[in-house]
């Protein structure tokens, strides 16, 4: 037989290139974006959070200003004119005559700034004990994970409810709620990936080496645990305004001074029954879309990231 | 008369990277109480053939074509109700892993008690009462003790015994076998063969077992078909086939069992890997990874006229005798 | 089984002296017992009297074994509002919460695992897909914010539903309950199905995974195999085996329940405990806050008791290697 014609078979047909090699980040972005939905999702926070940042600059009105505010435009429908300028109050106003699109750009900003910082707080805190637990084991692993199960079998509503209930009222003290509620979440997560890795025997070699606890712990340990975290903290993210919006509605959230999207849907309840729905329902429904936004991104986000799935 | 007369079955699983086509044509008859073994590779279509004839394809897979003749009847045309009646009655099936195929949280007694009654009005007494005769049949002592326990309370090869127990129910006409001892140790393993073989040939029950184990098999079956991507590539009385094996992909099988071999003889192996059944070769599936491949298997052969009683799909079928294969 | 009881157990107890220690160092070690604990308009004899019963003078663990103390004997101070032991009026409430929690959660069990399965059985038909769709929407939308638009929806707009309050209640056993009259029922439709939307979401997303999964299992093949209807192997061999995952979110999410109860209760105006936690919250009555604190730290635990206590019952392969264990 034909070596030639042998191997001209052969490559016909094993016509399997060699894969391209991507970076993991590139990798999971071009799975990322395989969804549309989930592009819609990131489109849509994407907005959200730059219509937050730049309240200030592109709202018709600052709505807490009161020298902006004219009680004659008090209540009106959406889409009505103002009285006093002669704008268009596209979304209506509440009583005071308060441009309510201005108000939902400032309460966005305030919602997504107590996420955010809470985000920020909790999960550095959930972070440095979760890989502690997992790095240290024995008794500072089963110290840690017990006040964690104890945290977790109670819902995180309650607790920051009583905690507010005892503190007062204030954004700083609903920031230190959501992340006394919420770091236990992260300290879960990473523990339980950390623990993998930490079995295996690279991590013995390092400590061999003589390496420090602190460096073994971020640079080796930690990287592993990233993916499982990002999913957790857009989960988590999402959470925490819900529960904020919650908070404020129930009257134990932010101050009067500084209303989120939960505290003027609260405002606005009252007024809900007697048809002025619009001072209420469009802040309810900025609050919405930012969740499901979210909540979008980090379903995808988890099938992207998620090694069992992937093929 | 014929029992099962599969031609040309082809079972397709539509996926998001293509077609997989798993069963590509593929076709055998069996006698009442004859003993067929399929053997093949992972991934060569064996398994999804004993699912395709019990219409137990899940999504995405689909029969696409052939026929799939039982006792007269054209199973693939007849529909799920006709299929309905005979699973379990009449043809019956075991599973490879029998740690699996018990449901974990329900009792020995009720698995089998459903079944009996999914095909015959009786009491429940007298459904029980053929439960523990037939455990009895297969071996297991105390069998009352036995019907009240869960399934993670018994062994494997006790497991198995059960799941065998389950299939014998209705004493079927044909019970497929998918690779039921490749999970358990060896002895069991041989307790297990000794046993379905015992079983089928006193009621006369036909059998197809398939398995990747040539050495399993060759002691059980009367017929062997060597199934390779999705196609039976040879397909004889087993004594001829590991006599003279004409393809070869089953040379290669069976020169690689070290049973059989003078001490110190060297094993030889298949090079390559199985193909993908999502992109298969061009011609002959088998070329990539055949010694004797050239321009001519570039044409797809189709299964041979009888050749010394069997069927061979191959352009260059070893036609040497058993003594040159041993010595190559 | 018994040693497993009695460990269980002694966690429970742990998780409540837990909370207990908790609520004592937020409230007399951080903050001013004096200034929390009595009431504000309360004149200097009556804040003397009341020093000296919950011992406000002594040192800081006496304070502590006398607040253990009396709340073991159901004893967490009185109500600065209504003047009366604060675990009495919260108790009085109790029915109200637990009746809306009950028919919240038969709801979410009953319209959730039909639908769950349903989704798992067919994962990528019209119907699985929009019934995922809806639980994800029932997951994002805030709880408070999804009682509004029913509120809207069924009070507002179309008038068919009353938009808060209890209604007629009938007195059972000493319990106020409001399912067994028309007014009553009709009033605790929209709290009940507000409360029940988020956890359906739950179990819709718990029962679909589980349903696939079991569906691949070669158990349900097997089955299939026997010539058994379909009715049969989704009803008995899935459901069975989901049911253990199942039964103990459920147990679980009813100690949430509870908590959430909070939220709807106020949205609905619905006279339960949570809505008396609100209350008291805004009115600065804190005895009551910590009693409703300590009250629903003991349910929750005493439920998560339960549910763990049920699971090794339900699952043969728990129950016999704690036997064997």
């Amino acid at each position: 037989m034909s070596d030639d014609a042998f191997i001209a078979g052969l490559e016909r047909v094993d016509d399997v290139r060699p894969p391209k090699v991507d970076s993991p980040l590139k990798r999971i972005a071009l799975a990322f974006i395989e969804d549309k939905l989930a592009i819609v999702g990131l489109v849509l926070f994407l907005c959200v959070a730059t219509v937050a940042i730049l309240a200030p600059w592109i709202t018709p009105q600052n709505p807490y200003d009161l020298a902006q505010l004219d009680i004659m435009d008090g209540g009106l429908p959406p889409g009505e004119t103002s009285f006093a300028t002669g704008g268009t109050y596209w979304l209506g106003t509440d009583l005071q005559g308060r441009d309510m699109l201005s108000a939902i750009a400032y309460g966005l900003r305030i919602s997504l700034v107590v996420a955010g910082i809470s985000l920020g707080f909790a999960i550095t805190i959930g972070v440095m004990l979760g890989v502690a637990a997992a790095y240290f084991g024995g008794r500072v692993d089963s110290f840690i994970m017990r006040i964690v199960d104890l945290q977790l079998s109670f819902p995180a509503i309650l607790i920051a409810l009583i905690l507010l209930a005892l503190l007062g009222r204030g954004v700083d003290k609903v920031i230190l709620a959501l992340v006394i509620v919420q770091w236990a979440y992260y300290a879960r997560t990473v523990r339980s990936s950390a623990i993998v890795e930490r079995r295996k025997d690279y991590i013995e070699a390092a400590r061999c080496l003589g390496l420090s606890h602190r460096r073994i712990m971020f640079r080796h340990l930690l990287p592993n645990c990233v993916p499982p975290l990002i999913v957790v903290a857009t989960v988590q993210v999402a959470q925490a305004i819900a529960l904020e919006a919650t908070l404020s509605f129930l009257g134990v959230g932010v101050p009067i001074t500084e209303p989120s999207l939960g505290l003027l849907i609260a405002n606005g309840y009252d007024y809900l029954l007697s048809g002025r729905y619009w001072i209420s329902l469009f802040p309810g429904i900025a609050l919405v879309l930012t969740i499901i936004a979210i909540n979008l991104v980090g379903d995808r986000l988890r099938d992207v990231l998620n090694p069992r799935l992937q093929k | 008369m014929t029992l099962l007369d599969v031609r040309d079955l082809k079972t397709h699983f539509f996926t998001r990277d293509g077609v997989a086509k798993a069963v590509d044509g593929v076709t055998f008859s069996l006698e009442r109480g004859e003993i067929l073994g399929i053997v093949g590779e992972s991934g060569s279509g064996k398994s999804v053939t004993g699912f395709s004839i019990l219409g137990l394809v899940d999504p995405p897979g689909k029969v696409v074509s052939g026929q799939i003749i039982f006792d007269g009847t054209d199973l693939v045309a007849a529909g799920e109700k006709t299929i309905k009646g005979l699973r379990g009655k009449r043809i019956a099936m075991i599973f490879q892993d029998p740690m699996m195929t018990l449901n974990p949280v329900l009792r020995i007694d009720t698995q089998m008690v459903e079944t009996v009654l999914a095909h015959e009005k009786v009491s429940r007494a007298e459904a029980l009462a053929r439960a523990r005769e037939t455990l009895t049949m297969v071996g297991i002592s105390a069998p009352d003790e036995r019907l009240r326990s869960y399934p993670h309370q018994f062994s494997g090869g006790m497991r198995q015994r059960v799941a065998i127990a389950i299939a014998l129910l209705h004493k079927p006409d044909l019970i497929i076998a998918d690779e039921p001892t490749t999970a358990l140790d060896v002895t069991i393993q041989a307790q297990i063969l000794a046993e379905v073989q015992r079983l089928c040939a006193q009621s006369n029950t036909a059998l197809i077992w398939i398995t990747h184990d040539l050495a399993v098999v060759s002691g059980l079956a009367d017929r062997l078909a060597v199934m390779y991507a999705g196609r039976i590539v040879e397909e004889g009385r087993t004594a001829d086939i590991i006599g003279q094996p004409l393809h070869p992909y089953t040379r290669g099988l069976i020169g690689s069992v070290p049973q059989g071999k003078p001490h110190g003889a060297m094993l030889t192996q298949i090079n390559g890997m199985a193909p993908s059944l999502l992109n298969l070769p061009e011609g002959c599936r088998f070329r990539p990874r055949c010694p004797r491949a050239d321009e001519a298997c570039l044409v797809d052969p189709p299964l041979s006229e009888p050749i010394r009683g069997r069927g061979v799909r191959c352009v260059h079928p070893h036609l040497e005798t058993r003594d040159e294969v041993l010595a190559s | 089984m018994i040693v497993y009881l009695v460990r269980r157990f002694g966690q429970s107890l742990l998780a409540i002296a837990a909370m207990a220690v908790l609520v004592f160092v937020g409230v007399y070690a951080i903050g001013n017992p004096v200034d929390i604990l009595i009431n504000p308009e309360a004149n200097q004899a009556e804040i003397e009297a009341t020093v000296a019963r919950l011992g406000l003078d002594k040192p800081l663990w006496e304070q502590f074994l006398l607040f253990v103390w009396n709340a073991l004997h159901g004893d967490l101070g009185d109500s600065f509002v209504y003047g009366r032991p604060a675990v009495e009026i919260i108790l009085e409430r109790l029915p109200a919460t637990m009746e809306l929690a009950f028919v919240a959660l038969i709801l979410s069990v009953g319209i959730g695992v039909p639908l769950g399965v349903l989704a798992g059985l067919k994962p990528d038909s019209i119907a699985g897909r929009s019934i995922m769709a809806g639980s994800i929407l029932g997951f994002s939308l805030p709880n408070f914010w999804q009682g509004m638009l029913l509120i809207l929806v069924f009070a507002v707009l179309l008038g068919w539903l009353p938009a808060g309050g209890r209604g007629e209640t009938v007195d059972v056993l000493g319990m106020q309950l409001s399912f067994l009259t028309l007014d009553g029922l009709r009033h605790l439709i929209l709290p009940a199905v507000n409360l029940a939307l988020f956890k359906m979401s739950l179990i819709i997303r718990l029962t679909r995974a589980n349903t696939r999964e079991a569906n691949l299992q070669d158990y349900v093949k097997f089955a299939r195999a026997k010539g058994l209807s379909s009715r049969r192997v989704v009803l008995v061999h899935i459901l069975k085996n989901i049911m253990i995952p199942v039964v103990t979110i459920i147990g679980l999410e009813l100690g949430s329940m509870v908590a959430f109860a909070i939220v709807t209760e106020t949205v609905f105006a619905w006279p339960g405990m949570g809505k008396l936690l609100i209350d008291s919250i805004n009115l600065l009555d804190r005895p009551l806050i910590v009693a409703y604190l300590m009250l629903t730290v003991f349910i929750i635990v005493t439920i998560n008791l339960v549910v763990d206590v049920l699971y090794s019952v339900l699952d043969p392969r728990v129950r016999l290697s704690e036997v064997k264990g």
